[in-house]
């Protein structure tokens, strides 16, 4: 029973520091350049699991996060599953915020329904 | 046919002959003319090789005296009688670049056989001969020729054949030799001989033989087909000597072909097959993984039967099952009491993870108590060597046999034990796992959307645009995997189940993707293929062959300009060391300059159209390519793309 209390407040945390959608976030993100990230995104290489446009791939989409910033700064620092690890000393917490506000910065897919080609 | 043996001379009067003519040969070696000026050895400087003298000018430039007795017309060659041999089997095409060491054999075949079945392809790399060979015999279900040098052919081909070994596709190879050291011409012939010629190979093919006469050839040749084309299938060589191509038959009548007789493949025990029965129709949840099952429509039908049957998840290669039967790719390892797998290439890898990191971990995958069961020819056949076994499994039951043959004995044993009680749990079963497949098919239409409008443009975009140009036709896509959203209904559509990816061998699909179009091509099968640029600048001579050889087919290039998995490794690795992320360009990026593949298309006679960037002109580009290949011609659309 104490098991079962531990893990259902170990998930609210979760949620509350990492899983919560970017839209019911409080702003918590520190300001960033989404034209450098732009560019960050490209040159080291986040590109090549996510796509240029952040669309998916091997790693999934990301563009717009559907995290947080302190829960997309958590899973780059500390990565689940076998993405690389990115420290501080390889991308730095202002080069993050700029990434992640490339990020925001990127339109939400449009429904499949809405792609003809799509349904076919 | 009438043989006319006028001019022409036994095997005894060549020796004669050519004896004489050595002997004068030797003797025109050391008799000095008398316009001939001795040079004192002690007047040339050290390393200075004399003029020729006007003599050994003359010896070389001056027709060889008419009064030397040699043979000089052949009417009845060996290679003619390899060519029979050939025939026999039942060979359409010979795919080859050219080579001396089997001039004998290529006049033969053209001349003597008329050039028809089989008929040669002209190849310009030898990887690309093997590699058309293995991607007729996805499509066809028989083996194609392919002839090289013993050696720089050999050299080329390599690496095909190892990929063709690895996809156990039975290609017939050919090579051409001069073992004899005292018939070899002086210069090349020797770079071009080699005492052992499939030596290189031989870790990486099914069987060979070096045939010393014309019958040895035969039955050799006759061998090496049934050999390669039995299951566990896979290539084989056979040398072709130089002499015995080119000297005269000896006596005709002395030679016999063999009659080829197929062997059946070997089906499952059927004590073991009541067993496996009986697990899975007890099971709550089973999972059928299949490998390289289906060998034809046949195989495919009956794994959807055996699916249907039980109500079970068959994953694994799309040539099995219909990509969207209710069926097809569901299920959960994780979740599976049985899983059932059929000619699995790893069945380690299945049931477990590793995670790339420094340090490599492992964990498996299935629950407690899950039953694992093999069913797999290859545990009939395994080398040691070249290490494309993958990690031993530990299974319950294990079964060498064939997959496909086993499959009609376990439907049957299966049928045998449903109650009516476990044929209600099936139903349950079914409605569940069509559910979930809905369930992914909408979340793959959901991925696809992603990023539908970007520039590059995405693959899923790719993908869409093209399964829009060929969904109402009879299509074929002969090299790029199971897109999640296409229709694949019938065996033939794919060419991907025959070992998958084969050896991961760079350079291979492009040729693979020719062989294919050209087995397709008499049964009018619109065949597309998605081409990646890195693969086709290994040997991109194979467009300029599927246009010589009139093979109808449009390429989409997947232009990512990079041999992107080697950059996600490369960044891998500086992640892991905490240094420079920014460099994983250097080696991969396949740009400055960028390669323009239209122009390189349309150089080989193709219609090229591209570089395309702006997604909304990939479906227009595409349908006036396929108006071209409807026509006749084969075509390239070249698209920037994402990476994957």
């Amino acid at each position: 029973m104490r098991f079962t209390i531990f893990l259902i407040l170990a998930t609210v945390m979760i949620s509350v520091l990492g899983g919560m959608s970017a839209a019911q976030a409080p702003d918590t993100a520190p300001r960033g350049d989404a034209e450098n990230g732009k560019e960050i995104f490209a040159s080291y290489g986040c590109y090549s699991c996510h796509g240029y446009a952040a669309h998916g791939g091997p790693g999934g989409r990301i563009g717009p996060s559907p995290y947080t910033f302190s829960g997309f700064s958590a899973y780059v620092r500390q990565p689940a599953g076998v993405m690389p690890l990115y420290t501080s000393r390889v991308v730095t917490d202002q080069e993050l915020a700029d990434i992640y506000a490339f990020l925001q910065s990127l339109p939400r897919p449009v429904p499949a329904e809405s792609i003809p080609l799509l349904n076919n | 046919m009438e043989k006319s043996r006028k001019g022409s001379l036994n095997r005894r009067g060549f020796l004669k002959g050519a004896a004489v003519g050595a002997a004068a040969g030797a003797a025109g070696m050391v008799v000095e003319t008398p316009n001939a000026k001795a040079e004192p050895a002690g007047q040339l400087q050290r390393g200075a090789a004399p003029p020729p003298s006007p003599a050994q000018l003359a010896a070389e430039t001056e027709p060889v005296s008419q009064q030397i007795d040699v043979l000089r017309t052949i009417d009845d060659p060996g290679s003619d009688f390899m060519v029979d041999v050939i025939k026999s089997l039942g060979f359409e095409y010979v795919a080859s670049m050219p080579g001396s060491s089997f001039r004998g054999l290529q006049e033969s075949f053209i001349n003597y056989g008329g050039n028809q079945a089989p008929e040669w392809l002209t190849c310009l790399h030898e990887e690309s001969s093997i590699a058309i060979a293995d991607g007729y015999f996805r499509v066809e279900g028989k083996p194609m020729l392919a002839i090289a040098h013993g050696t720089v052919g050999l050299q080329h081909a390599a690496m095909t054949i190892y990929h063709a070994f690895c996809a156990h596709t039975p290609v017939f190879i050919i090579l051409g030799n001069h073992l004899d050291a005292t018939g070899r011409r002086p210069g090349v012939e020797w770079n071009h001989s080699v005492q052992d010629a499939t030596a290189m190979v031989r870790d990486y093919i099914k069987w060979d033989d070096t045939p010393h006469s014309l019958q040895h050839f035969a039955e050799s040749a006759v061998r090496a087909y049934k050999i390669g084309m039995t299951v566990p299938t896979a290539p084989t060589v056979l040398v072709a000597d130089g002499h015995l191509q080119e000297a005269p038959i000896e006596d005709r009548s002395r030679l016999h072909i063999p009659k080829l007789t197929r062997t059946s493949p070997p089906a499952g025990d059927p004590g073991a097959v009541a067993e496996v029965a009986q697990l899975l129709v007890g099971a709550e949840n089973p999972v059928i993984v299949g490998g390289n099952v289906a060998r034809s429509q046949q195989g495919m039908d009956l794994m959807v039967e055996l699916a249907e049957t039980l109500q079970v998840p068959v994953r694994g290669y799309s040539r099995n099952m219909p990509s969207r039967h209710p069926l097809s790719g569901g299920g959960a390892i994780g979740a599976a009491d049985v899983i059932l797998g059929m000619q699995v290439e790893d069945l380690w890898g299945t049931v477990h993870n590793m995670r790339d990191l420094p340090e490599k971990t492992f964990s498996r995958r299935t629950q407690p108590g899950t039953k694992l069961i093999s069913i797999d020819s290859n545990d009939l056949f395994i080398k040691s060597n070249y290490q494309d076994f993958q990690r031993y499994a530990e299974v319950d039951l294990a079964i060498a046999a064939d997959a496909e043959a086993t499959l009609p004995s376990l439907i049957e044993a299966c049928k045998r034990l449903i109650t009516g009680d476990r044929r209600r749990v099936f139903e349950e079963r079914g409605k569940t796992l069509s559910a979930a497949k809905d369930r992914a098919l909408a979340g793959a239409r959901t991925q696809a959307a992603s990023g539908w409008d970007a520039s590059p443009v995405s693959t899923a975009r790719l993908w869409a645009e093209l399964w829009e140009v060929v969904r109402n036709k009879d299509w074929a896509l002969v090299n790029g995997g199971s897109p999640p959203l296409w229709n694949f209904e019938h065996y033939h559509q794919t060419i991907e189940n025959v070992g998958s990816n084969g050896a991961a061998a760079v350079g291979a699909r492009l040729p693979i993707a020719v062989g294919a179009a050209l087995a397709h091509r008499k049964y009018g099968r619109f065949c597309v293929a998605f081409q990646t640029d890195g693969d086709l600048m290994c040997a991109p001579g194979a467009l300029w062959t599927a246009v010589h050889h009139r093979i109808p087919m449009l390429f989409l290039m997947h232009n990512n300009r990079a041999y992107h998995q080697e950059v996600m490794h490369l960044q891998r690795m500086a992640n892991w060391r905490q240094r420079a992320i920014n460099t994983a360009g250097i080696g991969n990026d396949i740009s400055d300059p960028d390669i323009d593949y239209a122009t390189v298309a349309r150089g080989m006679g193709l219609y090229g159209e591209g570089p395309i960037s702006d997604p909304s002109e990939v479906g227009p580009a595409l349908r006036r390519a396929v108006e071209r290949v409807e026509n006749g011609e084969t075509a390239l659309v070249d698209v920037v793309s994402q990476p994957r």
